[in-house]
């Protein structure tokens, strides 16, 4: 921009060269300014009200936004925590369920108080259907758990006279036949002697004759496999 | 010479300096710069076209960024003043424009 020959009636030359030299450096130097100020802020700063009035409901909605999310999450992880304390309890629920079936289908050894009843037969007098009431008048009593010589007797069980001896669920039984039963010991044992119950019955056969012993821990360790229902199905559920 | 000296001279001492910008400024400064940046080009174009008049010049500069910050400023007084600093940026640019087009017109002869 320098003139060497300033054109007539310019009264300043130098003095104009001066201004304009100095509006200049003003600009580069405003110019810089600005570029760092635009780089520095995030144009928060020089933003407008009405900007910053957007910026602010922007991030307002933004925030809620993200509450209602964080409410959402915190629902699902009650839900899923609160499930599993559901689920531990169906669990407990189902483990003690599932120890009751076991000792009532005798697929367990049990263990507990209760008697052992020895019904001594020499002259092999008693029959099936003594075993049979034996069986019944200590469930009757409460038994739990019951076994008699190394068999489990369950819901299904059954005796049956046979040319070589009782049997009890096919198997050969030998005597003296021994009952064990978990219950409690002197409801079992008080049963036994009602007249005309199990001991009367066992002694009016000849040469038999019964000993009850009382048990503070006895094991009915008899097993007894676990037969699946080829026709019962469970109902609902 | 000396305004391009002035300039670089400007430069580096914003550089060296590094100044913050007051808040009640910083609104208005873009606006000045670019308005600057007008009449700098304007005046090159001048120049080249044969006809720059220093006092033109000084007048346009000082006028062009006073008036573009005060437009503002009264934008921002009525409500408007984010519409009309878009406004000012956006005629600022077409102005620079042509007159970018007209320099190089002249120095490429295209």
């Amino acid at each position: 921009m320098t003139s060497p020959t300033p054109p007539p009636g310019r009264r300043h030359p130098r003095r104009s060269q001066a201004l304009i030299g100095a509006l200049l450096a003003v600009l580069g130097f405003a110019l810089v300014v600005q570029l760092r100020t635009a780089q520095q802020d995030s144009s928060l700063s020089s933003a407008r009200q009405e900007d910053l009035v957007r910026i602010l409901d922007e991030l307002t909605s933004r925030g809620e936004r993200l509450r209602a999310e964080i409410d959402d999450l915190q629902r699902t992880r009650d839900r899923l925590t609160g499930g599993a304390g559901q689920d531990a309890a169906a669990l407990q629920e189902t483990r003690r369920r599932r120890d009751a079936l076991r000792i009532l289908a005798g697929t367990v050894a049990a263990i507990g108080p209760g008697i052992e009843l020895t019904i001594n037969d020499p002259a092999h007098s008693v029959t099936a259907d003594v075993l049979l009431d034996v069986m019944q008048e200590l469930r009757d009593a409460g038994a739990e758990a019951l076994q008699v010589d190394d068999v489990r007797l369950t819901a299904s069980s059954w005796f049956s006279d046979s040319p070589g001896g009782i049997l009890a669920d096919a198997r050969p039984l030998s005597a003296p036949y021994v009952f064990r039963a978990i219950g409690d010991p002197h409801t079992l044992a008080d049963a036994m002697e009602i007249p005309g119950g199990v001991i009367d019955s066992v002694a009016a056969r000849a040469g038999a004759s019964t000993e009850v012993a009382q048990r503070d821990r006895l094991v009915v360790d008899a097993l007894r496999p676990l037969s699946t229902p080829r026709y019962a199905r469970p109902a609902g559920d | 010479m000396i305004p391009a000296l002035a300039l670089l001279l400007g430069v580096a001492a914003g550089l060296a300096l590094g100044p913050v910008v007051p808040l009640w400024l910083q609104p208005y400064l873009p606006i000045a710069v670019v308005a600057a940046l007008d009449a700098v080009f304007g005046g090159f174009r001048a120049l080249l076209d044969g006809i720059f008049d220093d006092k033109v010049f000084v007048v346009s500069f000082v006028s062009n960024a006073l008036l573009a910050a005060l437009l503002v400023f009264l934008g921002d007084q009525l409500g408007v003043g984010g519409q009309l600093s878009t406004a000012v940026i956006v005629v600022l640019g077409i102005r620079i424009f042509q007159n970018l087009a007209a320099i190089r017109r002249h120095l490429f002869r295209a």
